[in-house]
């Protein structure tokens, strides 16, 4: 049951807007949030005040925890059971008598008709919030039955008239097709019709495009603030990346920890930070904008290589006919070549669906390779990966480690610190006992955790955290090469910095190569000093760094670079990028 | 133009938050173990806690029938067939008028319907029998190891009657009978689900882990079983079961054959689990750490079973009562001297009962009722609590 202070004042007319403020929708003032917890109440949003104008972007940024979705939600007063807001006021007002939405009642027509009427919401994962069993006409015609006063028929042919204005090809004919035959952006593009369907004076958009590749990312973006200029919403962007801030915001809010630490506009937030947060938040953002590695000197000797691959090819889905006739379905990696060199970090960066994680995979022999060779140059002859028996590959993997994406997962819930990190050395046969423990006390010191941390569990630690409980894992038999498959794409910006700096000091004292696998350009570059970059399964361009990042050769890479958002105001990149047809 | 402003303050370094109850740190949290977690999680479901205090009180009164049960359960007195209830009291009055404390229960006066010569009892409040906690009675076996004959309830007397729940239709006190009949019907609940357990979670956790072919037998080897009509397969294999065999030794068959049908389920929920934790990260990394494939299903994936599987198990419990119940109600199951609550059942199986002796059916019938219950809502409530780690 919300309690309300009574000092909180009766639902009045708001104080006589002064000239400047005609522009306000939505006016959120002093809003907290409380959730109440099995031992503790979070204070998710606390004191919250801002204003969304018509015809601007307000950009609510925050890394996770910091209370920006429950807030946004909070304004369709859409909050979990365990939840209540404890004071403020959200005023609604524009057309009509200004609306109070804290108050309305769960269920009420009031707040039926404010939710998707006059507030429309784009939610992060397009592939789960579109109805399966529906097609996509469906959703939209009756998103637009339920606020608007239309026949069938006119419903449908509004829902196309929509599906044409988000750009979908050949509306009358998608407008009957299923969510399974829309891809990711086309279905981000459906939703952003569905919410657009009742003309609402206000578009909240929770990350709505975190899910998506970069170059989808930037159409998807760029689509949206189109859209939002030729109707003149006012819109809510719930972000945690300064890039497409900085793309797209006229004011920014930053949220820590459910205080709002800072507010101003977008020139302001970027150019003049006064909070130390922000300034922190900024700063691990600019600084994967540069390479940390340095160039090889000119006369450096030739460099080893510790890894090769030739001719990679996995094929899923061959089926064979009953006349023997073999048809491939999908190339998933399509005959990719590459050395690595000791000492070498090399980025495979690519979209989504482009083959990099198979590749990643098909080194270890996790994923089997339809054809090709891997070879390894270890301390003794040349092994040829793809032949080795089943005990042999146990000591490849010894020296070939892999660090995972979701440091959630990876870890086993069930078993402390110590069990988890000392397992492979227990299963190698290397330590034991007392000797173990002092192994692994020294794998967590040297990721820069406590090493009196070892009894817990994974549940006592933060995302960072259990990166680094991984890491720990993959070091604990001194590999040669790690093979990092989007190492840190479940991790906030300033996390993810400390996670690249913690492996770059790792590697400067113990002899490591590294294989970087992501779709975060900025990362690769900050991490690697070779990039191939991967399309639709095959390997486009191979080069320095510094060279993909700043002067692609191929179309493919330089429309991939840039969609990338530019986290700077003053010089947006996504506006003018180039774009590849193939 | 929008003002910029900002909180003049250092970051904070965590989220804000108020405990509820001062005092329990929440520290300890980190070093919790999965059991501690499951236990924090279920514990919050008041419904199926009773449910696991109520089975815990069937597992004791089973456990220690022959100390509990104020009478031997064959023992029958003639002149006291069909007998109601008596009612237990606490205080008797003495001639002077004044209270006095004394457990003890009403006696019986007997009356001859003079139509039908039929004998009835009606409860007698002038008659008081004195009855007394922890009295000597008939002597007893205890588990059938050494000679007793303590009762937890008696009369004091030998020879008094005292019969809480009333008699059968041979003057044996149901109470006793229900007593004895909790040992069997719980204990073949959980002998069969032991059998149905071990079954169940080797073909599915085979099945699970290697895949192929040999998923595909075993899932059409369960199919078959299960879509066998279970009833009159019952029926023919306990009616195959040999007159001349001893009463424990049809026990034991009973169990047998009720779990080889009740396993499938269980088989087919472990190699869910099984597939879906074999694509999980961390078996993917306990492989590349080079554990054996022995290594990876007994130190990775079977810890992270053993609650679900509990929870199966708990849920699978009540079907083995009720199918031994069925059993022996059919008349095809247990047989005298073995009395279980389907024993007791079938002996009310008749209107003349229902009509004159309703506590013959009320009693065994609505300690089924209650133990399937409880363990259903013990089960779900376990279930729930079964994976803390999903948020």
């Amino acid at each position: 049951m919300p309690t309300r202070p009574a000092s909180a004042p009766d639902l009045a007319p708001p104080p006589a807007p002064a000239a400047a403020d005609d522009d306000v929708v939505l006016s959120v003032e002093h809003l907290s949030l409380d959730f109440r917890l099995r031992t503790e109440v979070l204070h998710a949003a606390r004191d919250v005040s801002f204003k969304l104008r018509r015809g601007k972007t307000l950009c609510l940024v925050g890394e996770s925890g910091s209370g920006k979705s429950v807030t946004a939600r909070a304004l369709m007063h859409i909050i979990d059971r365990n939840g209540s807001i404890t004071n403020g006021r959200i005023l609604l007002t524009g057309e009509g008598e200004p609306i109070d939405i804290a108050r309305l009642r769960e269920r009420g027509r009031e707040l039926l008709a404010v939710r998707g009427g006059r507030i429309g919401l784009i939610f992060q994962e397009p592939m789960s919030s579109l109805s399966p069993v529906h097609t996509i006409g469906s959703q939209i015609i009756e998103a637009l039955q339920l606020h608007r006063d239309l026949n069938k028929k006119a419903a449908r042919e509004r829902a196309i008239e929509l599906l044409g204005q988000v750009e979908i090809p050949n509306p009358e004919q998608m407008v009957d097709r299923y969510t399974y035959e829309f891809s990711g952006g086309m279905r981000q593009r459906a939703m952003i019709a569905m919410a657009l369907a009742a003309d609402p004076e206000i578009l909240i958009a929770d990350e709505p495009t975190t899910a998506l590749d970069v170059t989808t990312q930037a159409e998807i973006l760029d689509l949206i603030k189109r859209l939002q200029a030729s109707r003149g919403m006012a819109m809510l962007l719930i972000t945690h990346d300064m890039g497409v801030v900085a793309e797209v915001a006229d004011e920014v809010v930053v949220m820590h920890f459910g205080r709002i630490v800072e507010h101003g506009s977008v020139d302001d937030i970027f150019y003049a930070p006064r909070h130390a947060y922000t300034r922190r938040l900024l700063d691990s953002t600019v600084k994967l904008e540069q390479s940390r590695r340095a160039a090889p000197p000119a006369d450096a000797p030739a460099p080893r290589v510790i890894l090769a691959a030739r001719h990679l090819t996995k094929v899923y889905g061959t089926t064979r006919s009953w006349f023997g006739r073999e048809t491939a379905a999908i190339k998933a990696v399509d005959d990719v070549s590459f050395d690595l060199h000791a000492g070498e970090n090399l980025g495979i960066v690519g979209e989504s669906g482009s083959g990099k994680t198979t590749l990643g995979r098909m080194l270890l022999r996790t994923v089997e390779p339809t054809s090709g060779s891997v070879t390894f140059f270890g301390d003794g002859e040349p092994v040829d990966v793809l032949g080795l028996s089943r005990r042999k590959m146990r000591d490849f993997h010894r020296q070939v480690r892999l660090i995972f994406q979701d440091p959630f997962a990876s870890l086993n819930p069930r078993m402390t610190v110590r069990d988890i990190v000392g397992d492979p050395l227990i299963v190698a046969g290397k330590a034991s006992g007392r000797e173990l423990d002092r192994r692994v006390a020294e794998l967590l010191e040297l990721v820069g955790l406590d090493p009196a941390m070892r009894e817990r569990y994974p549940h006592a630690f933060s995302g960072g955290q259990r990166q680094r409980i991984g890491i720990a894992r993959a070091l604990a038999l001194d590999p040669k090469i790690i093979i990092a498959d989007e190492a840190t794409a479940a991790l906030d910006v300033s996390i993810r910095a400390q996670i690249l700096d913690l492996l770059l000091d790792i590697q400067k004292r113990l002899d490591l190569s590294f294989i970087f696998i992501s779709h975060d350009i900025s990362v690769v570059r900050y991490f690697c000093d070779r990039v191939a970059v991967m399309h639709r399964g095959r390997l486009v361009e191979l080069g320095p760094a510094e060279q993909i990042c700043t002067a692609p050769r191929e179309p493919y890479t330089r429309s991939l670079i840039s969609a990338v958002p530019n986290p700077d105001p003053r010089n947006k990149r996504m506006l003018h990028r180039t774009r590849f047809t193939a | 133009m929008t003002v910029h402003t900002f909180i003049d303050e250092a970051p904070e370094t965590g989220p804000a938050t108020t405990p509820l109850k001062a005092g329990r740190a929440t520290s300890d949290i980190g070093e919790a173990n999965q059991w501690t977690l499951v236990w924090y999680k279920f514990s919050r479901n008041k419904l199926a806690l009773v449910s696991g205090v109520a089975i815990l009180f069937f597992c004791l009164v089973g456990l220690f029938a022959e100390f509990l049960a104020p009478a031997i359960p064959d023992a029958s007195r003639p002149q006291f067939t069909n007998a109601p209830p008596q009612q237990l009291g606490f205080f008797v009055t003495e001639p002077d008028g004044s209270q006095r404390f004394q457990l003890h229960v009403t006696g019986y006066a007997m009356e001859v319907d003079p139509a039908s010569l039929r004998r009835t009892y009606v409860p007698d409040p002038e008659q008081v029998v004195p009855v007394g906690l922890f009295v000597t009675g008939a002597p007893y076996k205890m588990w059938g190891l050494f000679n007793a004959d303590l009762h937890l309830l008696g009369p004091t007397e030998a020879g008094d009657t005292m019969y809480l729940l009333g008699t059968d239709r041979l003057g044996r006190d149901l109470m006793s009978r229900l007593i004895y009949g909790t040992r069997i019907s719980m204990s073949i609940g959980i002998v069969g689900v032991c059998i149905s357990l071990v079954l169940g979670v080797v073909l599915g956790a085979v099945s699970g882990f290697y895949g192929g072919v040999i998923d595909t037998l075993t899932q059409r080897v369960i199919e078959v079983i299960s879509s066998m009509p279970t009833i009159p397969l019952w029926l023919g294999l306990a009616a195959a079961i040999p007159l001349t065999w001893s009463p424990l030794m049809v026990y034991f068959i009973i169990t047998l054959i009720v779990s080889l049908f009740g396993w499938t389920g269980l088989a087919r929920e472990v190699r869910g689990r099984f597939f879906a934790l074999r694509g999980e990260d961390f078996v993917t990394a306990a492989t590349l750490d080079g554990s054996s494939e022995r290594r990876v299903i007994f130190r990775h994936i079977l810890p992270s079973l053993t609650s679900h599987i509990l929870a199966v198990v708990t849920l699978a419990l009540p079907t083995m009562i009720v199918a031994e119940t069925a059993l022996s109600f059919l008349g095809i199951g247990l047989k005298a001297p073995i009395v279980s609550w389907g024993v007791l059942l079938q002996e009310a199986q008749n209107v003349r009962t229902i009509a004159n002796a309703p506590w013959q059916l009320v009693w065994p019938a609505g300690a089924v009722v209650v133990t399937v219950l409880a363990y259903n809502f013990l089960g779900d409530g376990l279930r729930d609590a079964a994976d803390p780690y999903e948020s």
